[in-house]
């Protein structure tokens, strides 16, 4: 009997991604994130959410570099990760920073344009999380839903410009995130160029 | 000794042999599982751990001489309840020591304080460069327990110990043409490793109209809770301006000078839009990145609204009258 191979992987991930979030929850109420834990647990979850959106849109461009097969195994667990932190540091903005004063809340996403991109980011990745499971690829057809799946990147770039127009004056870390971006979608572009060249060559050589 | 060997166990308690393999194999998965758990989630806490790492190893006052309080509860002390002195010591901006908020904690130990000289010149009659233990002298020091609120939106209340800076204008005499006050940080990279990196342009410059320079609420601060500064706090002198934002409160001071220009500062050259020059504790006017109506005090978790000019608009608003404060910001 074969069975799945590396069944313990998605569980794996899953249990080490949530934990940074499980000790945030303990750590703040302690008093362990220092003199200003709202401001701590709102970077760390921000950070944390686009990075598991980077690592989510690398898994097929480390199958199309290294013909590795098994990031395509742990993609949807990476991209659900990246929404529960995101969907987290949205939380920790409206309740704990802010009150859910909803007057404030909502003057900061309509007025602030660093906020108005990462609430939109936020926004894109609803439907995307909803979507994930097997149901939701059968119900859209895996042509649409791939389509529906590629908003990923526009949340990326969101998130990517979120962390640039929030810095003071240091731009180097949002600037490696948008270079690991840059290189990501540089690769999907190379390959979609690459396999249109293709298609157009057997076109071209059934015409013949 | 027996040469008869042992019993062997009876056939029913013999692990099936399909079994035995799947131990292995759970307990193969079992180590995997652990392990790549272990490894995501330290990933995930080597890349998130500038914001939360622990400042145990951190003794905030280590040989940090008490000094002579000559005046305290002053007319202009608040009695709001007085910040920890470990946040006031490891929640500082200080980027000539790092850009996260405890880097000035664990990194400003290379600053040297002393010997440390002053130079106070430009529209003055009695120009001088003098030590900062001698200046410190001249002075009587007062404990004046003030608000600060950084423009970040964040605020503490800080028992300063210093001198009113007009004392110290006074003794060296401005010239009818002095209009502003310059102040200028060490420029030394070596002490200051944040200035190798050109995020701004150094040395930190920071000024004042005269007026201002001279209202009594305004501190050449020495001192903190009694004790001189740490270096992450601006040791050994530093401006304390508490009706207006954080970053006007220029840190380790080496450079006072009187001028007839208003002088170009630090951080209105950086983001022009978002820091002016006055930079007066305004919640009418947001940051363009964010709202100053409110502010979290350090230690406390629900927002605070924030007061015109930080609470002291009766001691300072009359030196604006007539001024669009919206924008002179």
């Amino acid at each position: 009997m074969a069975s799945r191979p590396y069944p313990w992987l998605n569980p794996a991930l899953t249990v080490g991604g949530l934990a940074p979030l499980l000790m945030l929850a303990v750590q703040g109420p302690r008093g362990d994130l220092g003199p200003n834990a709202i401001e701590a647990a709102l970077n760390q979850t921000g950070l944390f959410a686009l990075v598991l959106l980077l690592a989510s849109l690398a898994c097929t461009p480390l199958r199309l570099v290294f013909k590795w097969t098994w990031p395509a195994r742990v993609r949807r667990t990476l991209g659900l990760l990246a929404f529960t932190y995101a969907l987290s540091h949205f939380l920790v903005y409206a309740v704990l920073d802010q009150g859910l004063a909803l007057g404030a809340i909502l003057e900061d996403i309509g007025k602030r344009p660093f906020i108005t991109v990462g609430f939109t980011a936020l926004v894109l990745l609803v439907p995307l999380a909803v979507t994930s499971t097997n149901r939701w690829v059968r119900r859209l057809g895996f042509p649409r839903w791939q389509r529906l799946h590629r908003m990923a990147y526009v949340a990326a770039v969101l998130g990517v410009v979120h962390f640039l127009w929030r810095v003071k004056a240091d731009l180097t870390e949002p600037l490696i995130y948008a270079a690991v971006l840059a290189l990501l979608f540089a690769i999907r572009a190379g390959e979609a160029i690459r396999k249109r060249r293709a298609r157009a060559a057997v076109a071209a050589r059934n015409a013949a | 000794m027996s040469d008869k060997p042992p019993a062997e166990p009876p056939s029913s308690e013999v692990t099936p042999e399909t079994l035995y393999l799947r131990r292995r194999e759970f307990l193969k998965n079992a180590g995997l599982f652990a392990g790549t758990a272990a490894a995501m989630a330290g990933g995930l806490y080597l890349l998130g751990r500038k914001q939360t790492r622990p400042m145990d190893a951190f003794v905030p006052d280590a040989g940090l001489v008490e000094l002579p309080v000559a005046k305290a509860h002053g007319p202009y002390d608040t009695d709001e309840a007085r910040t920890p002195y470990e946040d006031v010591t490891t929640y500082n901006n200080f980027y000539e020591f790092g850009f996260d908020k405890n880097d000035p904690a664990r990194h400003a130990h290379t600053l040297r304080p002393r010997p440390w000289t002053v130079a106070i010149d430009g529209e003055v009659h009695k120009p001088q460069t003098v030590d900062i233990d001698q200046l410190t002298s001249w002075f009587p020091l007062e404990e004046r327990v003030y608000r600060m609120r950084c423009v970040e939106a964040w605020s503490m209340v800080i028992p300063w110990l210093g001198f009113p800076l007009g004392e110290l204008l006074k003794r060296v005499e401005p010239t009818s043409h002095a209009k502003y006050v310059t102040f200028t940080t060490l420029l030394d990279p070596e002490r200051m490793p944040g200035q190798r990196r050109g995020t701004l342009d150094w040395p930190y410059v920071e000024g004042l109209r005269l007026d201002e320079a001279m209202h009594p609420l305004t501190l050449m601060a020495v001192g903190l809770y009694g004790r001189q500064l740490p270096n992450q706090n601006g040791a050994p002198l530093r401006l304390v301006v508490p009706w207006k934002y954080g970053f006007k409160g220029i840190k380790s001071i080496v450079r006072i000078s009187l001028t007839r220009e208003q002088p170009f500062t630090t951080w209105s050259l950086a983001a022009p839009d978002e820091y002016g020059f006055y930079a007066n504790v305004n919640p009418a006017v947001s940051h363009p990145r964010w709202s100053q109506a409110s502010e979290r005090r350090i230690g406390e978790l629900e927002r605070r609204p924030t007061l015109p000019f930080n609470g002291y608009a009766e001691q300072v608003a009359h030196l604006y009258a007539g001024l669009d404060l919206r924008r002179n910001y």
